[in-house]
């Protein structure tokens, strides 16, 4: 098909905003706002030295206080140190990952995480405590705060409870104090990021428009921090009328992040990695309190454990010692050999827990277990709790379906596709895996945080926090070591704003062609593009459809149609702002789901069953595959390469 | 459909030039329209759910209605957030009702001043492990002893 180019003659020129910083932080979810909470600290040293002032910049295509995972609150912080040893997180994680991690990256995050809580806390989050009797109690109690030798309720070895409806709220509040209004832009997406003209690989800009308004903005910088969230709603979801917007992922991490930083060619690790959480079945409510704090069984229909006996067997013959181990990816697999047998549906048997629980509690007490049961849906997945209401669901009454969901791609909860980054120096990791400062990336001043910085999953909300700090404090001491850097860009701004706003021009250009504007020979529109995209994924790369199968023929059919789309996305088209953005991040998704394939392409077997298969490689191959896969795609050429990196185990077993 | 907006209670936030609930949600779906200058949910298959415009409406305008997809009629969940907690009232869809109430924050909203008591940044560490505040509380990082 021809070309189409935006020259403003039928859609209206936006008014283009040119914003100078030294460090703009992208995204302003958990890891943004660690970001901007320790970076001001050290931009405030700095100014107090003589090398200041370090102007700090934050974009968000939402609103801060409900932006990102932690919009609608949480009920638990899944990382707190506490009386553990970071050597044993490094070793849990590594456990549930199936065996590859970069050490040096969780092992600093441990050793990190706790103060990004402490401060929390001190911020105003309650925190549940254990009184002296033992009991838990709320946060709001006036018991001594973690920092001053409280006792959090512990609902893993990992986890503590929280009163978390407004989590994101003081988080945000936190960050924006620290960095001032006046330098921050909500209702700003992030199109894209340039590399500077004059030094190779080098981050220059990172150009967006507003969601609200018609304008075009470039944020020139020193250095960017990225922290969009990972990928969700690639994989064509299970419910996919109303309720996909019940993605388990909040609907809006569109895979920018991952996009962001392929285009300007920063090295990916791990990509072939997902996660398909095991949730209660369509409401997609949390697991783990049931499972960790109030003991519940899950159980195939027939009340028989799924992960033993004959289940455990078979799956020991291809994924042995890793099967023995339980993680989340093995339990899956167990979960859908039943499900396959027809032995579904699968329950939480959160009765027999209660009932199990109440036998040793007074009438008070046994109220307050049934308020911390609903709490836990009603601090972060509240449409759970509608399911409940709606099908009549109490849950010390009866038990409630589970289910694997459809995939999605991200690097801070229990996965860990992302980029490949710098790490801390003093750790002991190969010459290789640090390059100067922490958790920057293969492309010179470009900082990635949170769901997209790879091979380290299991952060959670605080070490998303923590791991901003480590990004922003880098990236103050990047920028006072490159102080007379310039960002030169090749590109005027007239074509800048004419690139976002192609999908206007088009639209204007073609909707008087048909009666009805959704149908048009001329355009595709972002929700047909996003269908085209879920169904290419789901059906060749391993979504539910195919219980999650998938192998070298498939793979490669399916990348050749994702290239097709991808030539299709240059008529996207749009008849508002709203529409615009959703063009561009289905435009980012697309990217995400390519790296993906990618990389399950190049890894030739089964590393992660229960998540996806390889039917051609249908086992674990330690021998070859204990090892990262990586790959970078050049954006001078075009090409896409996929390489293994070796594996270094920095922490004893 | 997920969130709607009961149009007797919507006052379009007294023609403002921001609505509440268009500033607030997250997949920026809740829209005005300006004819009748009441609110409404522009894409409702995008809604996560997350109550946020229901939360914020001063008029208490919003509700879900789960999705049609899998959730039957008649049950709601609903929400009185206030300052240091938050209220809530499920409606199961045979009438039953429970309550719940839980803390939200223990500090007022908008006092947070983040360095309070926090010790400054020391420049000549910048490059050592720790934040600002683990250096100026003199904590040690620990490394990797169990090889
Ligand atoms: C369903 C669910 C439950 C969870 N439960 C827990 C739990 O119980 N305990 C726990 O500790 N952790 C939990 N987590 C993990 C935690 O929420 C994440 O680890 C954390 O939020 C990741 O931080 P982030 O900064 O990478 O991304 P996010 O916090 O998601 O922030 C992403 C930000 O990027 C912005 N953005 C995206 N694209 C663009 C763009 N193009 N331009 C500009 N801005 C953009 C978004 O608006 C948002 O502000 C949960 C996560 C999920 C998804
Ligand atoms: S916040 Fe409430 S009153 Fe204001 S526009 Fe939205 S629905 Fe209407
Ligand atoms: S419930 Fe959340 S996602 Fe849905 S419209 Fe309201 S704020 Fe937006």
């Amino acid at each position: 098909m021809e070309k189409e180019t935006c020259t403003f003659s039928y859609c209206q020129k936006p008014e283009i905003v040119e914003v100078e910083t030294d460090i703009l932080i992208v995204g302003g979810g958990m890891s943004a706002c660690g970001a901007a909470f320790e970076s001001v600290r050290w931009a405030q040293a700095a100014e107090k030295a003589g090398k200041g002032p370090i102007k700090i910049t934050l974009v968000d295509k939402a609103a801060m206080d409900r932006s990102g995972a932690v919009a609608m609150g949480l009920s638990a912080i899944n990382t707190y140190m506490g009386e553990n040893d970071p050597h044993d997180y490094v070793r849990y994680v590594r456990g549930d990952l199936m065996g590859i991690i970069r050490e040096d990256l969780v092992f600093d995050l441990g050793r990190h995480v706790d103060d990004s809580v402490h401060n929390f806390e001190d911020w105003g989050l309650p925190i549940w405590k254990k009184d002296d009797k033992g009991h838990s109690v709320d946060g709001a109690q006036g018991l001594p705060k973690l920092r001053d030798g409280g006792t959090p309720v512990r609902s893993g070895r990992w986890q503590i409870m929280i009163n978390g409806e407004s989590y994101k709220v003081v988080v945000a509040e936190a960050a924006k104090k620290a960095l001032g209004m006046e330098n921050i832009y909500e209702r700003v997406f992030i199109v894209k990021l340039l590399l500077d003209e004059k030094e190779e690989n080098r981050i220059a800009a990172a150009v967006g428009f507003s969601v609200r308004e018609n304008k075009v903005y470039i944020f020139k910088a020193n250095a960017i921090l990225l922290g969009c969230g990972g990928a969700v709603n690639v994989f064509r979801p299970r419910s996919v009328a109303e309720g996909q917007g019940r993605a388990w992922y909040p609907v809006w991490n569109s895979g920018s992040g991952y996009a962001l930083g392929i285009q300007v060619g920063a090295e990916l690790t791990m990509m072939e990695n997902r996660f398909v959480p095991a949730r209660f079945k369509d409401g997609y409510g949390p697991v783990g309190a049931w499972f960790l704090f109030f003991k519940a069984k899950a159980t195939n229909a027939l009340g028989e454990d799924y992960c033993a006996g004959e289940n455990l067997e078979e799956a020991k013959k291809l994924y042995s010692p890793y099967a023995e181990k339980m993680g989340t990816a093995i339990r899956n697999h167990m979960m859908m050999m039943d499900m396959k047998k027809g032995k579904g549906p699968i329950l939480m048997n959160t009765h027999t827990a209660m009932a199990e629980l109440g036998k040793t509690m007074d009438a008070k007490q046994l109220k307050h277990l049934e308020a911390e049961a609903w709490e836990d849906f009603l601090d972060m997945c509240i449409g759970q709790a509608g399911v409940w209401a709606g099908m009549d669901i109490e849950p010390d009454q009866k038990p409630s379906e589970i289910m694997p969901t459809e995939p999605y791609l991200l690097g801070s909860h229990a996965g860990c596709a992302g980029f490949w980054v710098s790490g801390p120096d003093d750790l002991g990791a190969p010459e290789d895996w640090h390059w100067g400062y922490n958790r920057m990336s293969t492309v010179k001043g470009l900082f990635m945080m949170g769901d997209i910085c790879g091979a380290s999953g299991h952060k959670f909300s605080s070490g998303s926090h923590a791991e901003g700090r480590i990004a922003g404090k880098a990236a103050v001491a990047f920028v006072l070591d490159h102080k007379d850097f310039k960002p030169t860009i090749s590109k005027s701004p007239e074509e800048l704003a004419a690139e976002i706003y192609l999908p206007f021009e088009i639209y204007e250009k073609y909707k008087t062609y048909s009666t009805a504007p959704e149908v048009n020979p001329h355009y595709i529109k972002p929700r047909m593009l996003q269908a085209r995209l879920q169904k290419i994924a789901d059906e060749y790369f391993g979504g539910v459809s195919t219980w999650y199968m998938t192998s070298k023929t498939l793979l490669e059919e399916g990348l050749r149609q994702l290239q097709i789309l991808k030539e299709d996305s240059a008529r996207m088209a749009a008849k508002d702002l709203h529409e615009l953005m959703r063009c561009w991040e289905n435009y980012h998704r697309i990217w995400s789901i390519e790296a993906h394939a990618k990389h399950i392409l190049f890894r030739e077997e089964t590393r992660y069953p229960g998540y996806y298969y390889r039917g051609d490689f249908l086992a674990i191959d330690d021998q070859n595959w204990k090892c990262f896969v990586n790959s970078r795609y050049d954006p001078k050429t075009g090409e896409w390469n996929c390489f293994k990196r070796d594996y270094v185990q920095l922490v004893s077993d | 459909m997920p969130s709607f907006v009961i149009a007797e209670k919507c006052d379009g936030c007294k023609a403002q030039d921001k609505t509440a609930c268009q500033y607030i949600c997250p997949n920026d779906l809740m829209t005005l329209n300006r004819d009748l200058m009441k609110a409404y949910n522009q894409e409702p298959d995008q809604c996560w759910e997350c109550y946020n415009c229901v939360k914020i409406c001063p008029q208490q305008a919003i509700e879900v209605r789960g999705y049609a997809d899998f959730v039957p009629l008649g049950g709601n969940v609903i929400p009185m957030r206030g300052s240091d907690s938050i209220m809530w009232t499920i409606k199961f869809r045979n009438g039953k009702l429970k309550r719940f109430k839980f803390p939200i924050r223990t500090t007022p909203e908008g006092s947070i001043d983040p360095y309070a008591g926090k010790p400054e940044a020391n420049l000549d560490n910048i490059k050592k492990p720790g934040y600002f505040t683990h250096q100026g509380e003199g904590k040690e990082m620990p490394v990797i002893t169990q090889k």
